[in-house]
């Protein structure tokens, strides 16, 4: 099974609930965890694996070959992000524009443009407690998330139960990691903003065609709006975690709430359960 | 005009919460909300909104399925898998579709068309603080760097033909596309961080955000008390950076309350909170000189 943990607004505890999740069940074996948070990867802090190898993530960005270059204008014609401005007598490139699509080297009638590898980000592979433990990281200063998320993914085996934790928000970044999961399970506040959030959330996963879940963190305070929603809209509510500064100093130490407070492991695991009950057996490709 | 934006590399810090206090603390402003894909800002400030417009953002391409025979071409050159074939009808996956129209420009039958993607909307707005421009994306679509680009213009637009001379923004979490757009040419960036290793975590990249782009930045401690030696650490992370440490705002569920009352926290409670915040405020403006 594919579980990605999502939750709309950030700072509900997408990565506090997928740590913990994936040290309960980890005993069961073959257990992967992918940190798709490429901008802010932050579940090795937690489950501190140890890193053995790592890829260079890059775009290929077009090279014109000046030589052979007629200057007629093809490639910035069919570039859809103006990533090349061709002049009289040459071609200007701006690669930090380029998406990769690879349209301006086929199409260019001289064969004059190659492909070269700007590198934008970079995947950690890794173990931990027999999990193994894959971190995407976006270059700083580089725009485009999803590449690095693609390449993270690259390291799903459907032959392995895999975790994936997911960015905020609700764009690219986050369909992309979301894409093809079993089950998504959002992770929410019961404030006006979790509930906002959540809506847009549930609207992107149904989109996807994914079955969705609620984590309700830091419950007892704020409003009882987000417990509506999920009635109204059919989408249970698998866990609530109270707000207690305990579980507030855990996390802000780096300790995983079944490590700091062993009682909660059993929940996580009747959490697992339910969630396998609920996911849909055939993924979305 | 100055423009202030306020980001936090991790989601969750506390961005709007101190936007929101702002915006009932400043003057002569316009206030824009650039976190476009879970936009919260106008929770708080309760806006009317005047005028709603589409936003089209990019492209998408469209098979025409009378003309297609079916050849795959399409399928084996899109590099973002966005072309399936099933059953000899090529389908064009708009969640994948990145816009680039390489196979628009390659298909041999002319079947495929570039569709103009209507991407969501945004909003002006007044609120009893001011004009707000806002956005919602659309479900599961992309662009969001331009929608943002897009809001910030019309925020600039309203200050100049009303006269503000401040632009306050609500910023996205992250450090991708949708914050380089927020913060690009902006006078100011205030990060609100928490004192967990991941709020120091991601502080160290979003202020070598800031620096990579040439924008000054300023830092605040959101729930400073939760783990003061981690607090301590970002104040001398900060020092080593070259970076001001400007504030350390306490944890109180007043925070909470306020949310949930609809309130920004200023004028909710008169508490600590909310006695920080009003100092904060008054140190960004020295910084802004205005």
């Amino acid at each position: 099974m594919i579980l990605s943990v999502a939750s709309g607004k950030g700072g509900t505890g997408k990565t506090l609930v997928a740590t913990s999740l994936a040290l309960s069940v980890k005993d069961r074996g073959n257990l992967s965890f992918l940190d798709c948070d490429v901008e802010e990867p932050n579940a090795h802090l937690f489950l501190k694996p140890d890193f053995r190898s790592q890829e260079t993530v890059s775009i290929s960005v077009p090279s014109v070959i000046e030589d052979i270059c007629t200057h007629c204008g093809k490639c910035a014609e069919v570039c859809a992000y103006n990533c090349l401005a061709v002049l009289k007598d040459r071609v200007m490139v701006f690669p930090e524009l380029c998406h990769g699509c690879g349209a301006c080297s086929y199409l260019c009638p001289e064969k004059a443009i190659t492909e070269a590898g700007r590198p934008v980000g970079q995947v950690d592979v890794g173990h931990v407690q027999g999990i193994d433990f894959v971190r995407g990281t976006l270059n700083v200063g580089e725009a485009m998330a999803p590449p690095v998320i693609k390449k993270v993914k690259e390291h799903i085996d459907p032959a392995r139960d895999t975790i994936i934790d997911v960015p905020p928000g609700t764009s690219c970044p986050v369909v992309e990691s979301v894409r093809g999961s079993h089950f998504c399970l959002l992770v929410t506040e019961p404030t006006p903003f979790g509930l906002n959030d959540l809506a847009l959330a549930v609207d992107m996963v149904r989109e996807l065609g994914i079955p969705c879940g609620v984590v309700l963190n830091r419950a007892g305070v704020g409003d009882t709006g987000t417990q509506d929603y999920c009635r109204s809209q059919g989408v249970p509510i698998l866990m609530e975690i109270p707000l207690d500064r305990e579980i507030a100093r855990l996390y802000s130490q780096g300790v995983t709430l079944v490590e700091g407070m062993p009682a909660w492991r059993q929940a996580f695991i009747d959490l697992y359960s339910e969630i396998q009950r609920l996911a849909t057996p055939e993924a979305v490709p | 005009m100055k423009e202030v934006v306020v980001i936090s590399g991790k989601g969750g810090t506390g961005k709007t919460t101190v936007v929101a206090s702002f915006a009932a603390l400043a003057r002569d402003k316009v206030m824009v909300d650039c976190d476009v894909d879970a936009a919260d800002l106008h929770l708080l400030l309760e806006p009317h909104v005047k005028e709603t417009h589409e936003f089209y953002g990019g492209t998408c391409a469209l098979i025409d399925a009378d003309l297609c025979n079916g050849c795959g071409l399409c399928q084996d050159l899109c590099r973002f898998d966005a072309i399936t074939d099933t059953g000899g009808e090529m389908r064009v996956d708009p969640t994948s579709c990145e816009g680039c129209g390489f196979c628009y420009n390659v298909c041999p039958l002319g079947a495929i068309q570039m569709k103009e993607r209507m991407a969501g909307h945004w909003f002006l707005s007044g609120t009893r603080y001011g004009p707000l421009v806002h956005a919602r994306l659309g479900v599961a679509q992309e662009n969001s760097g331009k929608l943002v680009t897009q809001v910030r213009q019309e925020a600039k637009a309203v200050a100049e033909e009303s006269g503000a001379n401040l632009i306050l923004s609500d910023g996205p979490p992250g450090i991708g596309c949708p914050v380089i757009a927020s913060i690009s040419g902006i006078d100011l960036a205030l990060v609100v961080t928490e004192p967990t290793l991941s709020g120091i975590h991601d502080l160290d990249r979003i202020v070598s955000v800031c620096q990579h782009f040439g924008i000054p930045a300023l830092v605040c401690v959101n729930k400073y008390d939760i783990n003061l030696d981690n607090t301590d650490r970002i104040e001398e992370n900060c020092r080593e950076l070259g970076i001001d440490v400007i504030s350390r705002i306490p944890f109180d569920e007043v925070v909470i309350k306020s949310l949930a009352a609809g309130s920004p926290v200023v004028e909710y409670s008169d508490g600590s909170v909310s006695t920080e915040l009003v100092r904060v405020w008054k140190t960004l403006k020295e910084r802004l000189g205005t």
